[in-house]
C-alpha cells in the first residue's frame, strides 16, 4: 500500500468505527385488550460513559416494571408500557439519529437523553413531532430556554448548580485563586462558566481556564500548565471519566488544590477510579440526599437488589417515568399532545424531591446537596439552594 | 517549579508509551504492508488481561512484588495468542488478496475485540490497584513519580533488546529477509509463515507491555482505551517513517514530546485562541503535514531497516 492512500483509508476507518450497530426493535402485535403504549430511553450504552448510561436505562426500566405490575388502567384500557431503549453514544450527532429513531418507533414520551449535548439536539426533533421529553440529568440552561414546550427536566439546571458551587468554593472553602477546567461539552463548559460568575462575584479570582474532551485520560499537561498558576482550588466541569483520572494526577503532581466537580463526578466511579486521591474531593448533585426523601431509602434497597449500586442519575430517571405516566393517568390518555398539559402543572413527590415544573419546564426550587469523599465515600455536608 | 521541564517529563512518558505500540505498527508494515488497525485493541486486551490476572493473584495474598511480573507475563501470554490468532484467521487467508481487504478485515477485527471486551470486562472503568507506594522525586522543579520512571526506562529496554534481536540473531535475519522479498526469502529456505507469525506475536507482546503501562499510569483500564492510543501510535509510526524500527521509536517520544509541549503552550502563544484542548489535534496535524510534506516519514522507508 502506498502510503498515500493511508488518509483515504483512515478515513474509511474510521467512518467504519463511528458507525454504530443499529438495534431494530421488534413491533410486537397489540395484545388483545391491552394498549401497548411504548417509553423511549436514550443514554449512552457504549462508551466511556456506558456506565452511567446503563445506570439510566436501569432506572427508567425499574419505574416502567413498576408501572406494569401495578396494572394502570388509561382510557378504559389496560395499560402494558414497553420501554424502547437507544444508545446514543454521547454523541450528538447519533442522538439525532437516535431521536428520529423513537419518533418513527411512535414512543409516547422519552427519558433523556443523558448529557446536555445529546438533549438539546434531540429537543428539537421531538418538540417537531410533538413527543414529550423528560431528560434526568441534563442541566444545561439552554436546554429549556429553546422554548420547546415537550422539553423538561427533573434536575436543576446549571445555573442553580453552578452559583451553588462558586459561592461554596469561594465561601465556604475560603477559595481565593480557582482554576477551572472543563470538557467543552454543552454540560461541562455551561457548568464551568457558572461556576466562574459565582466564584466571582463572591469574590474569587479565576487564574486559569484551561479545556479538555470527554475522551482524554491524559491531564498532565494541562494540570502543569495549572500548577504554574498556583491556584488554592481545582474545579472540573464533566463527567467522572475525566474527574476521576485527574484528581489521580493532580495527586502525582504534587498539585496543592481543593478538587471540586457537578453531578457529573458524584459516582461511586469516581473514587473508585481516583483511588486515595478522591479523599477530600467535592461534587454536587441537585436534589436532596437519597436517604432523607420519603421512599429513597427503598428505592434504593430496591434498585440494588435488583441492578447494582446506584451510579449517578437512576433515581431521576424513575421519578421522569413516574411524572409521565401519573400525567398519562390524570389526562387519561397517553397521547403526548393530552397529557402534555397535565404534565406541565404536575406536583408529585418523587425519590429525589418534589417534582413540579415552572413554565420553561425547569425543575422548581431546585435544591442541590454538597457532598464530599470522606474515608472512601460521599457524604452530604449541606443541602443548599431552595428546597421546597 | 519548572513547567517547561515538567512538561518534557510529561512528554517522555507518554512518548514511550507511543513508541512501544509503534513498533507493533511498524514491523507487521515491514513485513506485510500491511496496517494492522486491531494493534490498538491488542494493547486493551494487554492492559486488561494484566489488571484481571493482578486482581486475582492479589486476591490470593500474593506479594505485588511477584504478582507484578507472572500477571506481565500472562499478559504478554494471551496477546502473543491474540496476535497470532488474528494473523491466521484476518490476515493470513487475505495475503494475496487486494490492500484494501485486510484492512477491512483489520477493522472487523478492532470492532469485535472492543465488543468481547465489553462483555468480558464490562462497561466501566476498571482502577489500577496501587501495588507500591508511588513516591515522587523532583529533579530540577519537575516531578516524576516511580511509575513514571519505570514506564521510560523499561520501554528504553525493550527498544534496545528488540533491535538486538531485529538486527543480530538468526530470527532477525530472515525477518529483515522476509520484509525485502517474502519469494525470494522463501527460495532461501525462510518459512514466512512462521516469520510473520512470530512478528505478530512479538509486536502483541510488546503492546500488552504498553497496555500495562498506560493502565499504570493513568490509573485505569476501559475496553475503549485502545481506539485513540492506537490512531497516536499510528501516527507516531508514519512520523518516524513506518516500516522503519527507529522510526517507530523515535516517531513515538517526538509524538509524545509535541502533544505535552503543544498543550502547555499553545495557549499562551497564541494568546488563549487556542487552548489545550487542542492537544488531540497535534497527534493528528502531525500524521497530516507529515503524509503531504514528507510521506516517507523523518527516518525514510530504509529497505535494510524493515523489519
Amino acid at each position: 500500500m502506498s502510503l498515500r492512500t493511508i488518509p483515504a483509508l483512515l478515513l474509511i476507518a474510521s467512518a467504519l468505527t463511528l458507525a454504530g450497530c443499529d438495534k431494530t426493535t421488534n413491533n410486537d402485535a397489540n395484545t388483545a385488550g391491552e394498549l401497548i403504549v411504548r417509553i423511549g430511553s436514550a443514554a449512552p450504552l457504549t462508551g466511556n460513559q456506558a456506565h452511567i448510561g446503563k445506570d439510566n436505562e436501569s432506572g427508567t426500566r425499574m419505574a416502567i416494571d413498576d408501572a406494569n405490575a401495578k396494572g394502570i388502567i388509561i382510557g378504559g384500557r389496560k395499560v402494558h408500557f414497553e420501554l424502547i431503549s437507544e444508545d446514543d453514544q454521547a454523541d450528538p450527532k447519533t442522538a439525532t439519529i437516535v431521536a428520529q429513531k423513537l419518533v418513527d418507533d411512535k414512543v409516547s414520551g422519552v427519558i433523556g437523553h443523558l448529557n446536555s449535548g445529546t438533549t438539546i439536539p434531540a429537543s428539537k426533533i421531538y418538540n417537531d413531532n410533538g413527543i414529550v421529553q423528560i431528560s434526568p440529568s441534563a442541566t444545561a440552561i439552554n436546554y429549556t430556554a429553546q422554548g420547546f414546550n415537550t422539553a423538561f427536566r427533573v434536575m436543576a439546571n446549571d445555573a442553580q448548580q453552578g452559583r451553588v458551587l462558586g459561592e461554596y468554593a469561594a465561601k465556604n472553602l475560603g477559595a481565593k485563586k480557582i482554576a477551572v477546567i472543563d470538557d467543552r461539552t454543552a454540560y461541562g463548559q455551561g457548568l464551568a462558566d457558572e461556576f466562574i460568575k459565582a466564584a466571582q462575584a463572591a469574590g474569587a479570582q479565576i487564574v486559569a481556564h484551561e479545556y479538555t474532551n470527554d475522551k482524554a485520560v491524559d491531564f498532565t499537561a494541562v494540570l502543569t500548565e495549572v500548577k504554574g498558576k498556583q491556584p488554592d482550588l481545582l474545579f472540573y466541569g464533566g463527567m467522572d471519566p475525566q474527574a476521576g483520572p485527574m484528581a489521580r494526577q493532580i495527586k502525582t503532581l504534587a498539585l496543592n488544590v481543593k478538587f471540586m466537580t457537578g453531578d457529573g463526578g458524584y459516582t461511586p466511579e469516581f473514587i473508585r477510579l481516583a483511588g486515595d486521591a478522591a479523599e477530600g474531593s467535592y461534587a454536587t448533585l441537585p436534589g436532596v440526599p437519597l436517604n432523607k426523601m420519603p421512599g429513597g431509602k427503598e428505592f434504593e434497597t430496591r434498585f440494588v437488589a435488583k441492578y447494582q449500586p446506584i451510579q449517578l442519575y437512576a433515581p431521576y430517571c424513575y421519578d421522569a417515568v413516574n411524572v409521565m405516566i401519573a400525567a398519562m393517568q390524570k389526562a387519561d390518555s397517553v397521547e403526548p399532545a393530552k397529557y402534555l398539559p397535565e404534565l406541565a402543572k404536575i406536583s408529585l413527590d418523587g425519590v429525589t424531591s418534589r417534582i413540579q415544573f415552572d413554565t420553561k419546564g425547569d425543575l422548581l426550587g431546585g435544591a442541590v446537596t454538597m457532598y464530599q469523599v470522606q474515608q472512601g465515600k460521599w457524604q452530604a455536608l449541606e443541602t443548599l439552594g431552595v428546597a421546597h | 517549579m519548572n513547567i517547561f521541564l515538567q512538561q518534557i517529563v510529561n512528554g517522555l512518558v507518554q512518548g514511550s508509551v507511543y513508541a512501544l505500540v509503534a513498533l507493533g505498527y511498524t514491523m507487521v508494515y515491514g513485513i506485510l504492508g500491511l496496517i494492522n488497525f486491531a494493534h490498538g485493541e491488542v494493547v486493551m486486551v494487554g492492559a486488561m488481561l494484566s489488571l484481571s490476572a493482578l486482581g486475582v493473584l492479589l486476591g490470593w495474598d500474593i506479594s505485588p512484588l511477584m504478582a507484578l511480573p507472572i500477571s506481565i507475563t500472562i499478559a504478554m501470554a494471551g496477546c502473543m495468542a491474540l496476535g497470532y490468532g488474528i494473523e491466521r484467521v484476518a490476515y493470513r487467508p487475505l495475503r494475496h488478496a487486494p490492500r484494501l481487504a485486510p484492512l477491512i478485515t483489520a477493522i472487523g477485527i478492532s470492532i469485535l475485540l472492543q465488543n468481547l471486551a465489553m462483555m468480558i470486562w464490562g462497561r466501566g472503568y476498571h482502577p489500577f490497584p496501587v501495588l507500591f507506594p508511588n513516591t515522587t522525586h523532583t529533579f530540577g522543579g519537575a516531578i516524576i513519580s516511580d511509575v513514571q520512571i519505570a514506564i521510560v526506562v523499561l520501554a528504553l529496554l525493550i527498544m534496545a533488546g528488540l533491535m538486538t534481536v531485529v538486527h543480530h540473531t538468526r530470527l532477525g535475519r530472515s525477518m529483515r529477509a522476509v520484509a525485502e522479498n517474502q519469494h525470494t526469502a522463501q527460495l532461501m529456505g525462510v518459512d514466512i509463515n512462521r516469520v510473520i507469525s512470530i512478528t505478530f506475536m512479538l509486536g502483541s507482546a510488546l503492546a500488552a507491555i504498553a497496555g500495562l503501562m498506560v493502565s499504570a499510569n493513568y490509573g485505569l483500564a476501559h475496553y475503549y482505551m485502545g481506539f485513540m492510543l492506537g490512531l497516536k501510535a499510528f501516527t507516531a509510526a508514519v512520523l518516524g517513517g513506518i516500516g522503519n524500527l527507529r522510526g517507530a521509536m523515535l516517531g513515538g517520544l517526538l509524538l509524545g514530546l509535541i502533544e505535552s509541549l503543544g498543550a502547555g503552550y499553545i495557549g499562551g502563544l497564541t494568546g488563549g485562541f487556542l487552548s489545550s484542548n487542542y492537544q488531540d489535534v497535534f497527534a493528528f496535524f502531525v500524521l497530516i503535514a507529515v503524509l503531504v510534506f514528507r510521506p516517507s516519514g523523518l527516518l525514510g522507508e530504509r529497505l535494510a531497516e524493515r523489519a
